[in-house]
């Protein structure tokens, strides 16, 4: 349809509001009254608490209150509880052990909250903080993901007895290690997923403001779901969910850590009702860094067997993630059954053993972080690729080729129990060779090399899953001026949903796209089966919803249409926002106006068109994005710096509702993605146990010199089975496909030094050690 | 301490604490909050605002070091008939914002870059851009928005 229609690079509607300054975010909200809320954080990264004195902070100019986990607990505030199902292979269920809002006896990480001190500035508050004595019997910790499960370790939970949480594995067939041991081909790697700071730039916020006459707590927060988090944090303050009402109007990014339960907007959303004024904090980037939740941080080892022709017979891998202090809300499941159930990703495997240990360490707790666990799946499954390319003697492209599950075997069932619906794996990665030119490379190297650079090409094919949790909830309302609102479950912090929302509704009813209006993030008017916006799943869940809430009023229309023109109604078509029959018309507008007249309506309907769909997918109806990323460095081999001078992207998202907007995504996913695999990397002292990547000082966030102008295709041939409107997922893509195929190009580059692999991220300092060990090797 | 000046055309003075920062300034006292705070180490660019037509960090200035300068927020980019900024009406074709967090820091930079190196390329655009950080855009947009921009500037 028109040019708002579907499909169309529409500009977006919410710009001009954030182009002026007229954006709302958190830290704009000011209630008056409100007193300004610093927090306690523990120095240490492991310390018993043997005690809290609060007294000289009560003293202190404009402090108002302290309070510690013993005044939470006392009113009611409940220990964060998880609900990960996960056993061995035995039976015995995951260690995973309650997290206090503030606890008054252990601390576990380095920045844990431990005390909250309320004045009538955020200085005063902060000044306070700073006199809150507490004492501290510092204990011996650990970091570090790979020796955490060591025998000698430092355990973070005594009656636990070790630090796995658990040692998962899946039903794999006996026959693996066998077939691997008698491969004509046997390749391993070893692999580190470094550990990153999220880092949405907004900071994290949370005001909080209590109405003594409704006894109702308002929280105004960053989210990226306004239904989950009033049912988890009124869970978490023991008060019925009518009683918090959660907002968010702006929000500043949120890649998955925004709708955790944060033991700060906790304790902040009590503290108003408990002193009866409103509450604000605001956290600044230091204290965003030890307490939002980091993402990744697994390491690897696989074992692949290959026959003679390069076709894999088995693979066998082991996963230890560090879930650091506590269990994220998500954190162990991320390997398992979040996104790392993709594995082994787009390739026709099904002999694979699978094991993962989470472990706890003196870290942040680790969480969803875009991809949520899909990008570590097929980091090792291209390095494993890469590896057998090498081993066998098969060019990076054709082992694939000869691996990558054909569009001829669709649907395919996973041995991790998804069913692939549809996709051209091997196409897209056709398409993307050609669109990068790899047939060209040679020249360009050549090229390169005048100039004294090591020029490198990588190739990353990469399948994730899109659509999360089952359910989501949408309501379309006409309103009698003819204009449309969509009240959405979702939550879009980013994505545009004011937009794309508006341009279906265009095509779904005929309504102009400029009379279309979303209502989000207010739990008082968001519809109660919302759920939000994660795991790429706004385009399937969402718009699938507002696809039959529209169809609902399609319905609806079509009875008032034939009322109107006193036709059947089974006379009566739809067709571009007019109701027809035979060759007499009325238009939605018309119907919606009628709607609102009980007196134009047939005996005993509802006033009003105004419908909402609870939209239930199937267990096995989810999505599967792909794409091929191509990557081009030049490695300088006297200084270790890398730059990437050629990046060429194409993706499979089903069906594109705005292709600026799906480019957006794909881009900024990229810019992460590259962003672990070159500049970002939390680094710990593993002997105090202390974030040395505490600030942007020190935490590699890329910047735009770190990228040349990237180019990025979809393949648009495979639209989506499994929902009405054929989109899959777009917004993990790039985090999944931009690590590996950089660092396949990084490798490539120093092939002539025969450097197999390094570890991310790739700083200047590993590729010059890289190089620098390969000569020294080479001279001895 | 006092401090006079003017913000977005309009004359201002206030008493305010000595080690109050001109970001704080504008988001607390004048709850001009189109101006962001996105760190605490003079990294992220958020909080870029125009002193006397050039970029500066506001959250690295204390307020009374503004005294008796004119500065323009991203409230004050806009024509007076409410016209975009060129900047600001490429961000948009461009698809330079996601979440907008980073925006008006972006947009005001932009602005300096633009009016400092009409016909900047993609690259030098990228180099000026060293003090920004997006967590959203992967940079595209932003960079094509201000290349484009400083096109528009030359001709
Ligand atoms: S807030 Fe000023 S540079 Fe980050
Ligand atoms: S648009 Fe979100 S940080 Fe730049």
């Amino acid at each position: 349809m028109g040019q708002f229609g579907i499909g169309q690079p529409v500009r977006r509607k919410e710009d001009i509001r954030l182009l002026t300054g007229k954006g709302r975010y958190t830290d704009d909200v000011h209630v008056d009254g409100q007193v300004w809320a610093a927090f306690v954080r523990s120095p240490h990264a492991h310390a018993d608490i043997r005690g809290i004195d609060i007294a000289a902070a009560l003293e202190s100019p404009g402090v108002t209150h302290v309070f510690t986990g013993a005044d939470l607990e006392a009113g009611g505030v409940q220990p964060l509880l998880y609900d990960l199902p996960f056993k061995d292979r035995n039976g015995k269920p995951m260690f995973k052990p309650a997290r206090r809002i503030l606890p008054t006896d252990r601390a576990r990480f380095g920045g844990e909250p431990l005390a909250l001190v309320l004045a009538e500035t955020a200085e005063q508050a902060k000044a306070g903080a700073e006199l809150v004595e507490i004492d501290f019997e510092p204990l011996p910790c650990v970091t570090s993901t790979a020796r955490a499960g060591d025998p000698d370790a430092p355990v973070l939970y005594p009656e636990h007895g070790s630090n796995v949480a658990v040692h998962w594995e899946n039903r794999a067939p006996d026959e693996i290690d066998a077939l691997i041991a008698g491969a004509a081909h046997k390749v391993s790697v070893d692999l580190v997923n470094n550990r990153l700071v999220v880092a949405p730039m907004e900071p994290r916020c949370a005001v909080a403001d209590y109405d003594a006459a409704s006894d109702v707590i308002t929280l105004y927060t960053p989210t990226q779901g306004i239904m989950t988090m009033q049912t988890a944090f009124a869970a978490l303050l023991n008060i019925p969910k009518n009683k918090l009402r959660i907002v968010a109007q702006d929000v500043g990014g949120g890649f998955g850590i925004r709708s955790k339960r944060y033991p700060e907007s906790i304790a902040v959303a009590w503290a108003a009702k408990k002193i009866g004024r409103p509450v604000k904090w605001r956290g600044d980037r230091s204290e965003t860094f030890v307490s939002d939740y980091h993402g990744r941080d697994q390491v690897n080892h696989a074992v692949m067997g290959l026959d003679r022709d390069g076709r894999v017979l088995a693979l066998r891998l082991e996963t230890i993630v560090n879930v650091g202090g506590y269990c994220g809300d998500n954190g162990p499941r991320l390997p398992i059954d979040g996104g790392g159930r993709i594995i082994p990703c787009g390739y026709d495997i099904e002999k694979f053993y699978f094991s993962v240990k989470p472990v706890y360490t003196n870290t942040v707790p680790t969480d969803t972080y875009r991809g949520a666990g899909r990008p570590e799946a097929n980091f090792i499954m291209e390095r494993l690729m890469d590896a057998a390319a090498d081993a066998t003697g098969l060019s990076r492209i054709e082992v694939r080729r000869r691996n990558l599950i054909p569009t001829s075997k669709l649907p395919y069932r996973t041995q991790m129990d998804f069913v692939y619906d549809s996709g051209d794996f091997i196409g897209t990665m056709d398409m993307t060779v050609k669109e990068a030119d790899w047939d060209g490379f040679a020249a360009r190297r050549a090229e390169s090399e005048k100039r004294g650079k090591l020029r490198g090409i990588g190739i990353a094919s990469f399948v994730e899953q899109a659509g999360g949790r089952p359910t989501e909830e949408m309501r379309v309302k006409l309103e009698a001026d003819g204009s449309a609102t969509v009240y959405a479950g979702t939550f879009s912090h980013g994505q545009g949903h004011e937009t794309v929302y508006a341009q279906m509704v265009e095509d779904f009813l005929g309504i102009p796209f400029d009379q279309v209006k979303l209502v989000q993030g207010d739990s008082d008017t968001t519809p109660v089966g919302g759920i939000g916006t994660f795991g790429s799943r706004s385009s399937m869940m969402g718009g699938v919803a507002i696809r039959r809430s529209c169809n609902q009023i399609i319905i609806k229309g079509k009875r008032i249409a034939a009322h109107l023109l006193q036709a059947e109604e089974s006379q009566v078509r739809f067709e571009e926002g007019l109701f027809k029959v035979n060759v007499s018309s009325v238009s939605i507008q018309e119907v919606a106006r009628a709607a609102a007249d009980p007196s134009k309506l047939p005996e005993g309907m509802k006033a009003g068109l105004d419908e909402n769909y609870l939209f239930e997918r199937e267990p096995d109806a989810m999505n599967f994005p792909n794409g091929c990323h191509i990557c081009e460095v030049e490695v300088d081999p006297d200084l270790g710096i890398v730059q990437i001078v050629k990046y060429t992207a194409v993706d499979d998202c089903g069906v594109v509702l705005n292709p600026l907007l799906v480019h957006g995504q794909v881009y900024g996913g990229v810019a992460q993605g590259i962003g672990q695999a070159l500049t970002e990397d939390a680094v710990y002292d593993e002997t105090s146990g202390q974030l040395l990547a505490g600030s942007f000082m020190d935490y590699g966030m890329p910047r735009a010199h770190h990228f040349p102008h990237m180019v990025a295709h979809f393949n648009e041939s495979q639209p989506c089975k499994t929902n009405d409107l054929g989109v899959k997922g777009a917004g993990e893509a790039g985090a999944c496909g931009a690590p590996p195929a950089f660092v396949s190009a990084v490798v490539d580059a120093l092939s002539p030094y025969g450097v197999k692999h390094i570890d991310m991220p790739l700083t200047p300092e590993r590729v010059w050690r890289a190089i620098a060990d390969a000569k020294s090797k080479r001279a001895a | 301490m006092n401090v006079t000046l003017t913000v977005n055309g309009q004359a201002i003075s206030r008493d305010v604490e000595p080690r109050m920062l001109l970001a704080e300034f504008l988001r607390d006292e004048l709850r001009l909050t189109g101006t962001h705070v996105g760190c605490d180490t003079t990294q992220c660019g958020c909080c870029i605002v125009h002193l006397d037509g050039e970029a500066v960090k506001s959250c690295t200035l204390f307020a009374v070091q503004a005294d008796g300068s004119k500065v323009t927020t991203i409230e004050g980019l806009a024509g007076t008939d409410g016209a975009l900024h060129p900047v600001q009406a490429a961000f948009r074709e461009h698809h330079g914002l996601q979440c907008g967090f980073c925006t008006p820091g972006m947009v005001m930079m932009g602005a300096d870059i633009v009016r400092r190196i009409p016909g900047a390329d993609d690259e030098t655009v990228r180099h000026e851009l060293e003090g920004n950080i997006c967590r959203c855009t992967g940079y595209q947009g932003i960079v094509e928005a201000i290349v484009d921009a400083a096109a528009q500037a030359r001709s």
